[in-house]
């Protein structure tokens, strides 16, 4: 069998970053959300609270533990798959990721510390200072990876000196022209993930009946989040749309499946985009829609994917079908954050069980939609690695694809147990709920390193079967 | 101060390397350790020996991985493809050792197969960084500034016996911090462990020593020519007085010697290899000047480096002394 060893490369790392992604999207929003609990807390001196910021904190270290694991392999496997990138990127890239790595680093071993194994040793203030550094510090995390992220898509700042980039203007080459649109977009996206977590568990309490007190706190903060996130995500997806039309036109034609940019673009609302005949499907569209998005005129015109030869474009299908779940999925948190609200202003949010139901079934919304966009962003790309500079083709290292087939197929089965494992954990801890060892603090002489503490929760979920 | 980048993040890197190889070498010793013992209360033990730090000692691989980016793309890009499946299956064993080491004290049932896992993984990833050592002593075939070898390149005889080293060297690591940490019988075994380890370890370092000059002429040089060899003899005679150090503080019972030893030990290891090496990152093609990123990449990211570098240092310190005096049979951090 012949492999083809750009594709395995490109298969093998876009597995272990879309694992890798979905436990910062989440913990990012997480320690927003337990710092919040704790400043309410230390407003208020209501305990419910109290255990809820220590139940959350204890989900929230075995997911960064998750993280920092799989965030590990990503620093080497950028090298073992992509080495002509590292080299040709090394000079501007290299201090971006550099920063994010300390900025994490940094966290694991300073303000998480205290958070995790504080609750004896310090004052109530310096656990919620903790937090809130905590908060800060994975913010400041994404900050610097997605404007590593960003240049690759719009870079600027740098010179080519033999078709190595060196960097010229740090400003401009942190501060690109897509940074601030894709880093907006991406934080909301990750506190509208948390959001729906926290959503989906304190509707599954308030439908069994049990911890009441604290899931009605955790309805109300995350409808209220939803109903103001979830709109405003769709304006900044809007004018992030905008950017990328300004700046990687054909993206926004796969995204549209728009082909010929002689016409105006349709908003296609179903269609099987067929590459090879060019053209779309079995196509359900609303005529000069995508026009009137992009272009404020529904006759107005826009580069359509035949403005430039095949192996110029991205693969269409996964852009197009990638972008409607996402934009479904938004849609979708709009309905429930302002439904929500709705039945709150009307003092029904806690007894309308079919609400209750439907957002006890939206924990996994967040994390497709994540993972979406990132198709949608990141195979709309292609065929660049960095746009205008490198072609992924270009970017691999000199290995052959057995290789990466082999090693492939070890990544997934050795992520295939750890993260059931730990998935299966969180869901023990949240079923036992915020009650029993999970909000304990850790025994006299326990550093509650994040996995441990998790260990120690996970421990008592289990014992109570 | 821009002059000198280059030579500041070698040894910057080279700091965090030893500073990994140490920390997380004790560690993993003790899972190395794990099969050679019948009473799972003795493991509990062991493993509550190391649970407070383990993981904050794995932190520092990804400096090493982020570092070398960082600072010499060229090196990185080269020595990653070079040793892809070493390097890929040494993180994969990782992190199955760490969540296996967590997992087991969890576990009911399964304790059995965690108790393997965290051996096996622990191993296997001491194996492979010594595999990677070896390979970076010899050196992998470059061609205009990439690699040019085969996937299996690595697979040599020598790396063979460089693995087997590090096993055995983080084994002694392991046995000695065991001394220094347990007490009762796990203590006693670590004990007769660590003589024995010392011993294998000094054959392994005698080997390398008689190897790698045999093998490449410029090591030879390096090491046998005059006027080198005043100035480098006192390394293996240090050498083997640490050595001699150690093996008597096991014999007398002393607690806290031997643990230094193996530093020590490990220390000098480490620093012969880096004077076979030098000037080169990847020898014998590129040096540290050649394969060195931008000055300005450099310097943008050795600011943050300075100031956060001893933040987490002192954290370390702290959480040393926060865990300082031994673990008792039957009492634990879990």
């Amino acid at each position: 069998m012949d492999f083809d060893p750009v594709l395995l490369a490109r298969l093998q790392f876009a597995f272990t970053i879309a694992f890798h992604i979905i436990f910062p999207s989440f913990t990012i929003g997480l320690s927003a959300f337990i710092a919040t609990l704790l400043i309410r807390w230390m407003m208020t001196g209501r305990e419910h609270l109290h255990r809820l910021a220590r139940f959350w904190t204890k989900i929230f270290a075995v997911s960064f533990a998750m993280g920092v694991v799989s965030g590990i392999v990503l620093s080497y496997q950028i090298g073992t798959n992509w080495s002509r990138f590292s080299v040709v990127t090394g000079n501007v890239l290299g201090p971006l990721l550099g920063y994010e790595v300390l900025a994490a680093f940094f966290l694991e071993a300073s303000f998480l510390g205290v958070l995790l194994f504080g609750w004896k040793r310090v004052p109530p203030w310096l656990i919620t200072m903790a937090a809130i550094f905590v908060a800060i510090g994975t913010a400041i995390s994404a900050f610097w990876i997605l404007a590593a992220n960003s240049w690759m898509q719009t870079p600027a700042g740098h010179e080519l000196r033999d078709g190595i980039a060196y960097p010229v203007d740090w400003l401009a080459i942190i501060f690109n022209p897509s940074f601030p649109y894709r880093f907006l977009h991406m934080m909301t996206a990750v506190y509208l993930t948390t959001s729906l977590v926290v959503l989906a568990v304190g509707a599954r309490y308030l439908l069994a009946g049990r911890h009441l007190e604290e899931g009605r706190t955790m309805m109300r903060m995350a409808v209220g989040m939803l109903a103001l996130l979830a709109p405003l995500q769709l304006f900044i997806g809007d004018q992030h749309g905008l950017n990328t039309l300004k700046h990687q036109p054909i993206k926004i034609a796969a995204m549209e499946a728009h082909w010929d940019g002689s016409k105006p673009g349709a908003l296609v609302l179903f269609a099987w985009p067929d590459e090879k005949a060019e053209v779309n499907r079995f196509e359900l569209s609303i005529p000069g829609g995508a026009s009137l998005i992009l272009k404020h005129d529904a006759n107005a015109l826009f580069d359509g994917l035949k403005s430039v030869p095949p192996v110029e474009r991205p693969p269409v299908v996964p852009v197009f079908f990638a972008f409607r779940i996402m934009v479904g999925i938004g849609l979708v948190m709009i309905a429930l954050g302002l439904l929500g609200a709705l039945l709150w202003w009307r003092g029904r949010l806690f007894d309308a069980r079919w609400y209750l139901w439907s957002a006890s079934q939206s924990w996994w919304l967040g994390f497709v939609a994540v993972i979406s966009g990132w198709v949608v962003t990141e195979s709309g790309r292609q065929p660049w690695i960095v746009h205008g500079i490198l072609k992924t083709a270009d970017a691999i290292s000199p290995v052959p694809a057995a290789t990466i087939a082999g090693t492939l197929a070890l990544f997934v089965v050795v992520y295939g147990i750890v993260f059931a494992m730990g998935i299966y954990y969180i869901n023990r801890l949240i079923n036992a709920g915020p009650q029993g060892r999970a909000i304990e603090p850790p025994e006299k002489g326990t550093l509650g390193r994040p996995l441990s503490s998790a260990t120690d929760a996970a421990r008592e979920a289990l014992a109570k079967g | 101060m821009e002059t000198y980048l280059p030579e500041i993040w070698a040894a910057l890197i080279g700091i965090a390397v030893a500073l990994y190889v140490i920390l997380d070498g004790f560690d993993l010793g003790v899972g190395i350790l794990f099969p050679f013992t019948h009473s799972d209360a003795e493991r509990d033990q062991m493993a509550n020996s190391i649970a407070p730090f383990w993981d904050g000692n794995e932190t520092w691989l990804v400096l090493g991985g982020a570092g070398l980016l960082v600072a010499f793309p060229l090196a990185y890009a080269v020595i990653m493809p070079a040793f892809y499946i070493p390097v890929i299956v040494m993180l994969l064993a990782l992190v199955f050792r760490g969540v296996a080491f967590e997992f087991r004290s969890v576990a009911r049932t399964s304790k059995v197969y965690w108790n393997v896992a965290f051996a096996a993984g622990s191993t296997l990833a001491g194996f492979c960084q010594g595999v990677i050592l070896a390979g970076m002593v010899i050196g992998p075939k470059v061609e205009n500034g990439a690699f040019a070898g085969g996937p299996f390149d690595w697979a040599t005889p020598f790396a063979a016996l460089c693995g087997l080293g590090v096993v055995a060297g983080y084994a002694l690591l392991g046995a000695t911090w065991l001394v220094m940490k347990t007490e009762g019988t796990v203590a006693d075994r670590a004990r007769r462990q660590g003589k024995l380890l010392l011993l294998v370890v000094l054959a392994f370092m005698a080997a390398v020593s008689l190897w790698t000059p045999l093998a490449v002429p410029r090591i030879a040089e390096r090491w046998f020519s005059l006027p080198n060899f005043y100035y480098l003899w006192p390394i293996p005679a240090v050498t083997a007085l640490v050595a001699f150090l150690g093996w008597r503080a096991l014999e007398r019972g002393g607690e806290i010697t031997p643990f230094f030893a193996s530093i020590g030990l490990f220390l000098l290891g480490y620093l012969g290899l880096a004077i076979s090496s030098y000037p080169y990152l990847v020898p014998p093609s590129l040096t540290v000047r050649q394969t060195a990123a931008a000055p300005s990449s450099q310097m943008f990211m050795l600011i943050g480096t300075l100031f956060l570098l001893p933040v987490v240092l002192g954290y370390i310190v702290f959480v040393y002394w926060l865990f300082r005096g031994k673990v008792r049979e039957g009492e634990g951090y879990h």
